[in-house]
């Protein structure tokens, strides 16, 4: 018989192992990517697949020399701050007008807003392309950034909108008292107070545009062209350059990926929604 | 929202004595009216006037092969689309996907997230080892599990088949839409995650503890504590993941291909077939038509399951 204390152990290392255990299945598949990364395309093909080998550079050395990784990452780069940046502008503002002057067309629209987000973005791909061509923004960043504004935008708004309906209103009107204006109010006491949740919002975006695919491919040829595109071209020829594709693959992945596990916690934390009181 | 009697903006001139409550009220409409719009307007015309060219090019008959033979040709477009064997297909498989991803997600998300609120040894790396997937590429997904891991031959499942002895499966060509379910679900548990974790970390220890000193069993606290208190956030990741699973695209495209036949085809694929591989700006127009028409459908209909609870704090 056991005791209460071994009990409670025992139920600890179970659950800590079934944790490990279904952790390391999720992330098995990027593991198993990188690995690959690192093996000769013969190794790489080979069956049953190896767990043991001798690390090679000579992928990555390849598809540095091939293509310039840098020039791809920089557009990545470029768009997915450009767009995030552009987008917390206009949501900032639009956010506060809907949480601290709420009137009764403020649910719809935040609704509406959100609705936009459903149109299936092939639907519209051919009218785009053409405004782009006639407005010559087609494999310019610009275009990519407009667009990636335009689809995360009501995202943006309703989690901003979330973070800003928390902060009690009364800190706002004694602002107000001592004769704030509206943008010394956002900028001097709800930015301060809601970072956290501003934070979050951000890292979404970057992460949403960087490995935004549909416009990317569709709407850039070779000036503009971002790391999802760099990808797309190393995948035509089929499955014949695993190892090339992989270390291709971990170049794109890696910048975002990085990114993301440092802001974990602060993702975990804000990321909510306003689901959690 | 309550009226205060106080000055409003002495930016805008409302001197605190002169200006009524009313026009207070005016004053303030008017500055969050300039905040708002900026956001309403650029989304308005990103709706509109790619849409009203939509509508426009879904009357001719407009197909890039021939170009300058343009005739109006009314309703023909849609009646060719929905008429097609590929639209009942496309819209099946959009909905088969959906649904199967979210049950996925939602029933994974809560175990999963669960079961990593408990105190063990690594949580912090398990946590982030249980998100990654989410930070990954759609492109790269699709390519990596499509060569790496599903592949009849030299995959990892393959292997792992074959070691206990059993035949491997060419999952493509068996399951096809198995195959991408797993994929794209595969990308969307670990949301459900990232954001179920976050709330089981506001779960009252205390009415826990409460219920188990009442001889409340693990099952009936998940059932009576857990799960009401993560209903709200599951509504989240519900609204969320079907707009962005409406649209699956990348992981049908680098993947299938949209087949074999019409097996694995979405109606995001079958317009992008259509569009790009025909040269049918007319008809893919007209199925882009469609699919927003559906997506309204959907939109609606969640928003009147689980708006309310997105929008009603408390």
């Amino acid at each position: 018989m056991l005791t209460l204390k071994q009990a409670r152990q025992l139920r600890t290392v179970l659950l800590g192992t079934l944790g490990w255990l279904v952790a390391l299945i999720i992330f098995f598949p990027i593991f198993w990517m990188v690995l690959t990364s690192f093996k000769t395309e013969i190794e790489a093909f080979s069956s049953p697949p190896q767990l043991f080998f001798m690390p090679t550079l000579e992928n990555y050395i390849e598809i540095n020399s091939r293509s310039s990784y840098l020039t791809y990452a920089w557009n990545s780069v470029v768009v997915s701050f450009g767009s995030t940046f552009i987008g917390m502008l206009l949501a900032v503002p639009a956010a506060y007008s809907m949480a601290f002057f709420e009137t009764k067309r403020t649910k719809s629209t935040l609704l509406w807003m959100l609705s936009t987000k459903m149109l299936p973005p092939v639907g519209v791909l051919v009218p785009i392309y053409l405004l782009f061509k006639d407005f010559g923004l087609l494999d310019t960043r610009t275009g990519l950034i407009i667009i990636y504004t335009l689809i995360n935008l009501p995202i943006m708004v309703w989690m901003i909108y979330t973070y800003f309906k928390e902060i009690p209103k009364d800190i706002l009107e004694a602002a107000r008292l001592d004769g704030a204006t509206p943008i010394q109010e956002i900028v001097r006491v709800l930015l301060p107070i809601s970072k956290g949740g501003l934070a979050s919002t951000v890292l979404l975006a970057l992460i949403l545009s960087w490995n935004e695919a549909f416009w990317s491919l569709n709407l850039t040829a070779s000036t503009a062209a971002p790391l999802t595109a760099l990808v797309a071209s190393y995948s035509s020829p089929e499955g014949l350059f695993w190892a090339k594709l992989s270390a291709v693959s971990t170049l794109a992945c890696a910048p975002i990926l990085i990114f993301g596990w440092l802001s974990q916690k602060q993702l975990v934390r804000g990321l909510s929604f306003g689901a959690v009181k | 929202m309550s009226i205060s009697n106080l000055q409003v903006d002495k930016a805008t001139g409302a001197e605190g004595s002169a200006s009524s409550v009313k026009s207070q009220n005016r004053q303030k409409s008017r500055i969050s009216l300039a905040m708002v719009s900026p956001s309403v307007l650029v989304l308005l015309v990103w709706m509109i006037v790619p849409l009203a060219m939509t509508i426009y090019f879904s009357l001719i008959r407009y197909n890039l092969l021939y170009p300058g033979d343009e005739p109006f040709v009314g309703l023909e477009n849609y009646y060719y689309f929905l008429t097609d064997e590929g639209f009942a297909a496309g819209a099946f498989n959009t909905l088969y996907l959906v649904l199967s991803v979210l049950a996925i997600s939602v029933i994974f998300g809560v175990l999963i997230a669960v079961l990593v609120d408990n105190d063990f040894w690594g949580r912090g790396i398990v946590r982030v080892l249980l998100i990654s997937p989410f930070f990954i590429m759609p492109t790269v997904t699709a390519l990596v599990w499509k060569n790496l891991l599903l592949h009849p031959v030299s995959g990892v499942f393959a292997a792992v088949w074959r070691f206990f002895g059993a035949q491997p499966v060419d999952w493509f060509a068996e399951y096809p839409m198995g195959a991408i379910i797993m994929i794209v679900s595969w990308q969307w548990v670990p949301f459900a995650v990232l954001l179920l974790m976050t709330a089981m970390q506001s779960l009252d220890q205390e009415q826990k503890d409460a219920a188990r000193l009442d001889g409340a069993g693990p099952l009936a606290i998940f059932w009576h504590i857990t799960l009401p208190h993560l209903m709200r956030p599951i509504a989240v990741v519900v609204m969320i993941e079907t707009i962005f699973l409406l649209s699956v695209f990348a992981e049908i495209f680098t993947t299938t291909g949209g087949g074999p036949g019409y097996a694995t085809t979405n109606l995001a694929f079958l317009i992008y077939t259509q569009a790009l591989l025909q040269f049918d700006v007319g008809m893919a127009s007209a199925g882009g038509l469609v699919a927003v028409i559906i997506a309204n459908i959907a939109a609606f209909i969640l928003i009147r399951i689980i708006g309310k609870n997105l929008t009603d704090k408390q």
